[in-house]
């Protein structure tokens, strides 16, 4: 039930209007941080109240509203979110990323292709790529206004040096429409691809760091790499355990007291579609 | 011949009190300036007025670039100055940690500004460094140690071979020699002479030391209290300095 003590979605309407200004900003500007004045939420930074504020100020009564956390539904954090809106927007919720129309997300982008007619909302913990090598704020900005960009792949030079190839397995930095450098959140690096040309409007929330950027439909994104070292998602080299999908992103999972492990799909909700659909793994049941 | 950098009537004031002001001096290709004073004398101010750190009170600092021809670098937009500090230009900061990336392996040092002009290829840009790292004779099995790992020296030849690896056309350095033991200094000033020579390199050189000079410098300026007392050339001004304060520092150093 809807709590009539909060404005719709918690926030009030001028908060989010700033919010809805610095996403309109971002939209206009595909990968520049905008920074924007966080507000405090009944939640700790580290459960994504970036995305939270996002999600508060593009949340409309007829949305369908998903949260999924490394893909799955059914987290603590997930679920939490998720009441959060069910109480203070009394929007309705789902767990099939085809039905929702905004996405919460945090390490994951869904399996299943988006459409124009849905938005998705990263949580970010630390906005600036450069941030790594270059601690200084003042630096790391006019470095991005003046397209400096050589330090990425001096991160990037570091990594092969060090393990041979491109360690970077998560928040692997990306370059948007061949102009600014953007950190995609720490989604792991086989979901990069599905950052460009993405149909649907990706909108990304730092609570604390008060940043949001965003990619508006159609936008390139482009995986930094070398040459000799191309970027490279990495395919699991085995098939959901559960589903015996080919081409998801598939999680470890210890499924007994002996330790015995199997790999299934990180996103839970695509592979109990597959399942039931009649999909069967190694290990389904 | 056009000079490479013809500086003229630059000044620096901090508040009301004088960094260095009127110096003006045309600097040609494959010509090393030595300026040399006292600490507190605005060496240090001018150099980085020069290399575009600080915007001089007024004046002129115009580089012959490759591409347009002379250009006075203090009116140029600041990201054309960026560029030409990260090609053309190079800075050897007295502190290795000013100018090197202690978080970054030898290698990523050296190849950092490869990758800012544009450099994909890692094997090249690792090559590269390879290759630079023995000519600054720091051995190369250390290429991917963090420069906290290396000695004093090793830093300073670090940092050199970082700022030369894109085949800079103007060095600035100031006091490269100051803070390290002597018999180190003696080792980098050899091998600054050697890649000053085999490059042909242009350079400004910062020092209170003579030695340094003596060694590196075609001409020599001296300052005092912000301004430039007399300039000439090494030998001429080492071996028979006109302006008293000229003839004091040499002689204190001769004592020495
Ligand atoms: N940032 C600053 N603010 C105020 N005064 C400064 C600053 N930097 C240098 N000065 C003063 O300017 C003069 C020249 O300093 P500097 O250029 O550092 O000399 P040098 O390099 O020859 O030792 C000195 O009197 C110094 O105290
Ligand atoms: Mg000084």
């Amino acid at each position: 039930m809807m709590q009539d003590t909060y404005n719709f979605a918690y926030l009030d309407e001028q908060t989010k209007r700033m919010i809805r200004r610095a996403i309109l900003k971002g939209l206009a500007i595909p990968g520049y941080q905008v920074p924007f004045a966080s507000r405090e939420m009944p939640m700790p930074y580290g459960w994504g109240t970036g995305g939270v504020q996002v999600s508060a100020a593009v949340l409309t009564p007829e949305d369908r509203f998903k949260v999924i956390d490394q893909g799955a539904d059914d987290t603590t954090n997930a679920v939490s979110i998720r009441s959060f809106f069910e109480r203070t927007a009394g929007v309705e919720t789902t767990t099939a990323t085809e039905d929702a129309t905004v996405i919460q997300t945090r390490h994951r982008i869904p399996e299943q292709p988006l459409t124009e007619d849905q938005i998705l909302v990263y949580q970010v913990p630390i906005p600036e790529p450069l941030r790594f090598l270059e601690p200084r704020e003042s630096e790391t900005r006019k470095m991005h206004s003046l397209e400096e960009y050589g330090l990425m792949h001096v991160k990037l030079y570091e990594d092969i040096s060090r393990h041979g190839h491109i360690a970077t397995s998560y928040a692997y930095p990306v370059r948007v429409e061949a102009r600014y450098v953007m950190d995609p959140s720490p989604i792991p690096k086989f979901d990069n691809p599905k950052l460009d040309d993405n149909p649907a409007i990706q909108l990304f929330g730092a609570g604390r760091e008060q940043r949001i950027y965003a990619l508006p439909p159609y936008t390139k994104v482009i995986s930094l790499d070398f040459d000799d070292h191309p970027f490279d998602p990495s395919k699991a080299d085995q098939p959901c355990g559960l589903c015996g999908s080919n081409e998801s992103y598939l999680d470890e999972i210890i499924v007994d007291d002996a330790g015995n492990r199997m790999f299934v799909c990180s996103d839970t909700d695509y592979c109990e579609k597959r399942q039931a659909a009649g999909h069967k793994g190694k290990f389904a049941a | 011949m056009t000079p490479l950098l013809s500086v003229r009537d630059v000044a620096k004031h901090y508040g009301p009190h004088i960094g260095c002001a009127d110096v003006s001096f045309d600097l040609y290709p494959g010509e090393v300036m030595g300026i040399v004073g006292e600490s507190g004398s605005g060496k240090s101010t001018l150099l980085n007025c020069l290399a575009g750190h600080l915007a001089p009170d007024r004046g002129e600092v115009v580089f012959d670039t490759r591409t347009e021809g002379p250009r006075d670098t203090v009116t140029m937009s600041e990201p054309e100055r960026r560029m030409l500090g990260r090609t053309d230009w190079a800075f050897v900061h007295q502190h290795a940690r000013d100018g090197l990336r202690m978080g970054v392996s030898a290698g990523g040092n050296v190849g950092e500004r490869l990758m800012a002009v544009g450099q994909r290829h890692y094997g090249t840009i690792r090559q590269t460094a390879t290759d630079w790292l023995g000519r600054v004779e720091i051995d190369q099995n250390r290429i991917d140690d963090r420069p906290t790992t290396f000695s004093g020296g090793m830093q300073q030849r670090l940092q050199i071979a970082r700022n030369l690896v894109t085949g800079p056309r103007l060095v600035f350095m100031d006091e490269p020699t100051g803070g390290l033991d002597v018999s180190v200094q003696a080792r980098l000033l050899d091998l600054l002479r050697g890649l000053v020579r085999d490059m042909g390199l242009s350079a400004i050189i910062v020092t209170h030391d003579l030695a340094v000079v003596r060694l590196l410098a075609d001409r020599l300026m001296v300052m005092k209290s912000g301004r430039v007392v007399e300039q000439g050339l090494t030998d001429q001004v080492l071996d028979d300095p006109q302006h008293a304060y000229s003839q004091l520092l040499v002689s204190s150093v001769l004592q020495v």
